[in-house]
């Protein structure tokens, strides 16, 4: 492979009003070459994207392309010397097609030729074996195909240094296996990626070299093969980590007079989600969890449980007596917490502080005539920010502007507040770093250990293998099977999954 | 030293600067220095006797109390709609003439020359409050539960409103007899400030101990703001912005109160015309977002009385009434940009760049 050097950055200081975001920071990218920018959240990985892309100004540094120095001082700039961004939130506009997705902004007459615009769309788009026609409008393709868009209309304006911001978050496996497969086709024709993601797998089954940051500094840039997985993560959170898998060995089970007792019973429930009916129960101090494919129902699942969707049928029991839950307060009633899966449609609220988004849950069960003093809903937030260690400046600060793993963690603070008897978590690790993302799953069990009940899901197996003893797999939005004991594996949970052998 | 004290007052200005009453503050001194240059007897509060032989204070500034009133009243609504909804209720004129002309009819009992008034004023009062807060959950019930677009939503009221406001007194003018009437648009005998204060004073306090003893600005917000994530914290959206048309009706009915009580009648078709467009914005100049979420009603309070000095002083310059709204909008135009968020990242830029020149200098 040609190993000529495409980018460097040497150098690199990027401060914000109290904080060195980037201290003199080296970053390189080879012609044809996929490299992982690695780093928990808050590393510096974003702000060196935004430096390379002229979003925000660099205090100190030089920036060299194809070995001349360039000066990017937007968006624009980075675009014209051919350095493009995918973002992990498409920011192409849905509602107009795919070609005019792809040459949008870029016309140079006043005419334009739709016919062979069109008809160039469609050569590159089956040359990169992209799943799309020219005239078909963007919102039909899925996610995937969309991002791949995105990545055709870099490529068709020649660039030479492809950035790909957390692509994949939002993605199915097989999404992502096309999305690789694209990425390997830019990288035979030369082009240099830059890879931004939390999926420790995705890196080592795509990536060639990784540069890992921590706090704003540079810890090293290592070539993939030298670099195990668990070293990977250790630098990262800048601690050896002599175990990731066992932390379940590391907590007791709730061992008090009333384990073993059933807290929530589901028979035939149903809601408008289009999943099937189905029964679910949770024990005192159970850890359990829905897992299967994206889109397999398990979100439908929980949400029915919290009364988010309009339940349409079955009975619910909560310590044996009958309970109607129609709306998430009946459900909040009954002592149980939900946090939702896409954080920001759901979950934060985004110009409210740091403080309102944690006391809101317990304040709205509280109830509307009886709003907490200053001094109580402060002693709230601080306690949470304290035990959570939720990294703000202040709890006044709007919760939009926190990082995405301390948003997670405040939505998780705001239920927890609560003190709910039965916590469902639907995907809280998605999007954040290795670091909150074991703190997450520690604390799961702590909660348990304590009495608490807690239904979790992921996308990621090995996380749920790790904090559940249980587990009902889903296929096609129904319950097909349920697995305990000896039989939790990633091979027996493939298996139910898969089914029908 | 002094480079640290120059840069502690750039702090300062900058938290003033940042604070959303700043631009209404800034414009209520402007307006005042402004008259105080052009005639500086225009601050000056004089005692008169008004038509009813007592004595009352008279002067530019009590003018400006009196007549922002129902402005700083409607306000309170509008703040609250426009937080829960994101959008705005165009109808509040219109619903004004509902509730005053449903308040002339209980007095005069459809008779429009009667001798007394022929139901307490209380109950024509508490009538006029049911009818505006009936508009309002009508408002409220298209924008909740239907989710039609508020502006498209209080179209409707805008529209029809007068004549149905018309159609209650069989398009008769009917004249109040009573003389206490009068005393909430005009003066109590004895009491030298006009009611009218006082009634936008009680409203006020009236807000301030609801949103201090009760969660609505933080549902109010929460709801403006992530109605999906309100849901799943358990708040009712649907019923927050219900709640915001109804509180907006019981504005108008107090605005309507004062309006039909200043001339002890009512013209259908003027009554209150064009207030739609000066509540909002006083939502607006109070720096609050028209798409909804964090809100401060006090700003808009505060808007609403820098609307009627602008008005107030636009008259004091002699500017005929017809050529008002041409010259109010210049003024307008002016005071929404500098309240705008981005006109903010500018000025702060602007601090910042002064901000190293004068350390050199220093």
């Amino acid at each position: 492979m040609n190993e000529t050097t495409l980018l460097k950055m040497r150098g690199i200081v990027k401060s914000f009003p109290g904080v060195r975001a980037l201290q003199n920071v080296d970053f390189t990218l080879n012609k044809g070459e996929i490299h992982a920018l690695m780093g928990e959240n808050g590393a510096g990985k974003s702000t060196l994207i935004k430096v390379l892309t002229g979003v925000y100004p660099k205090d100190a540094g030089n920036i060299e392309l194809e070995g001349k120095a360039v000066a990017i001082h937007s968006p624009q700039d980075a675009q014209n010397l051919g350095i493009s961004t995918v973002y992990q939130e498409i920011t192409l506009c849905p509602n107009l097609t795919v070609a005019e997705n792809m040459f949008i902004g870029r016309g140079e007459g006043v005419l334009t030729n739709w016919k062979q615009i069109n008809a160039d769309a469609d050569k590159l788009l089956q040359s990169l074996d992209i799943p799309a026609k020219a005239t078909q409008q963007l919102s039909n393709c899925s996610i995937a195909v969309q991002q791949m868009v995105a990545i055709a209309r870099a490529v068709d304006m020649d660039c030479k240094v492809l950035i790909l911001d957390e692509p994949t978050s939002s993605l199915d496996e097989q999404e992502v296996e096309k999305l690789f497969g694209l990425m390997r086709d830019l990288k035979e024709m030369g082009v240099g990626i830059i890879f931004v993601t939390h999926f420790l797998d995705q890196v080592y089954e795509v990536c060639d070299k990784i540069t890992v940051l921590r706090d704003g500094q540079l810890v090293g840039e290592y070539e993939i093969k030298d670099l195990p997985r668990v070293q990977l993560v250790a630098k990262m959170l800048g601690k050896e980590m002599d175990d990731l898998s066992d932390i379940k060995g590391e907590t007791n089970e709730y061992k008090g007079k009333d384990a073993g007792e059933i807290v929530f019973e589901a028979k035939d429930l149903q809601s408008d989600a289009g999943i099937k009916p189905f029964d679910f129960f949770i024990k005192k101090g159970e850890v359990n969890g829905f897992t299967g494919l994206l889109g397999s129902g398990r979100s439908e699942c929980v949400r029915a449980i919290f009364g988010a969707d309009r339940i349409l049928g079955g009975k619910v029991k909560v310590h044996g007596k009958d309970v109607k839950i129609n709306k998430p307060i009946d459900a909040m009633r009954n002592g149980i917490a939900y946090l939702p899966e896409d954080r920001k449609i759901d979950g934060i609220i985004g110009d409210l502080s740091v403080r309102e988004n944690i006391i809101l849950a317990l304040q709205v069960l509280t109830g509307f005539f009886k709003p907490f003093s200053k001094a109580e809903a402060n002693a709230f937030a601080d306690e949470f920010i304290e035990k959570l260690n939720i990294k703000t400046s202040s709890a006044d600060k709007p919760i939009k502007a926190l990082s995405g793993g301390n948003q997670q963690k405040v939505i998780l603070a705001r239920w927890l507040l609560m003190h709910p008897e039965y916590l469902i978590l639907d995907e809280p690790t998605r999007g954040i770093d290795v670091g909150t993302k074991v703190a997450i799953q520690k604390l799961v069990l702590e909660l348990a250990s304590e009495g608490m009940s807690v239904t979790f899901i992921s996308s990621e197996t090995d996380e749920m293998l790790r904090t559940c003893s249980r587990l009902v797999v889903m296929r096609d939005r129904k319950v097909v099977g349920e697995l305990t004991g000896d039989d939790l594996t990633q091979n027996k949970i493939m298996a139910t999954i898969a089914g029908g052998e | 030293m002094t480079k640290d004290k120059k840069g502690n007052a750039l702090g300062v200005i900058k938290t003033i600067a940042s604070n959303q009453l700043f631009i209404p503050l800034l414009a209520l001194v402007l307006l005042a220095v402004v008259n105080l240059i052009n005639d500086p007897t225009f601050f000056e509060i004089k005692n008169v006797t008004n038509n009813a032989g007592y004595i009352v204070k008279s002067g530019a500034l009590i003018t400006i109390l009196d007549y922002g009133s129902e402005l700083a009243i409607l306000a309170i609504g509008m703040t609250l709609v426009t937080a829960a909804s994101g959008g705005q209720d165009i109808s509040v004129g219109a619903t004004i003439a509902i509730a005053g002309s449903a308040m002339l009819r209980v007095l005069c009992g459809g008779n429009s020359r009667p001798d007394t008034i022929q139901a307490p004023i209380i109950v024509a009062f508490l009538v006029a409050c049911i009818v505006g807060m009936l508009c309002g959950a009508f408002n409220g019930m298209l924008v909740s539960i239907f989710k039609i677009q508020p502006m498209i939503a209080t179209l409707i009221l805008f529209t029809a409103g007068r004549s149905i406001a018309a159609w209650i007194n069989n398009n008769e003018l009917p004249i109040v007899p009573d003389p206490k009437f009068a005393y909430f648009g005009g003066f109590i005998p004895g009491i030298p400030i006009p009611t009218t204060v006082f009634i936008a004073a009680i409203c006020i306090v009236i807000i301030a101990l609801v949103l201090k003893f009760t969660n609505l600005g933080l549902y109010t917000q929460a709801v403006g703001i992530n109605e999906s994530s309100s849901r799943l914290n358990g708040i009712n959206p649907t019923f927050i912005k219900f709640l915001s048309f109804v509180i907006l009706g019981l504005c108008v009915a107090v605005a309507a109160l004062i309006k039909v009580s200043r001339l002890s009648t009512i013209n259908y078709s003027v009554i209150a015309k064009d207030i739609e467009m000066d509540a909002i914005l006083a939502v607006a100049l109070g720096g609050n977002a028209l798409s909804g979420g964090k809100f401060n009603i006090w700003a808009s309070i505060l808007g609403a009385y820098v609307i009627q000095f602008l008005t107030t002083t636009l008259y004091k310059f002699n500017v005929p009434s017809d050529a008002l709204a041409a010259y109010k909008a210049v003024v307008v135009i002016i005071l929404v940009v500098f309240s705008a968020p981005k006109a903010r990242e500018y000025m702060e830029m602007f601090v910042k760049k002064l901000n190293p020149a004068r350390k050199e200098a220093a």
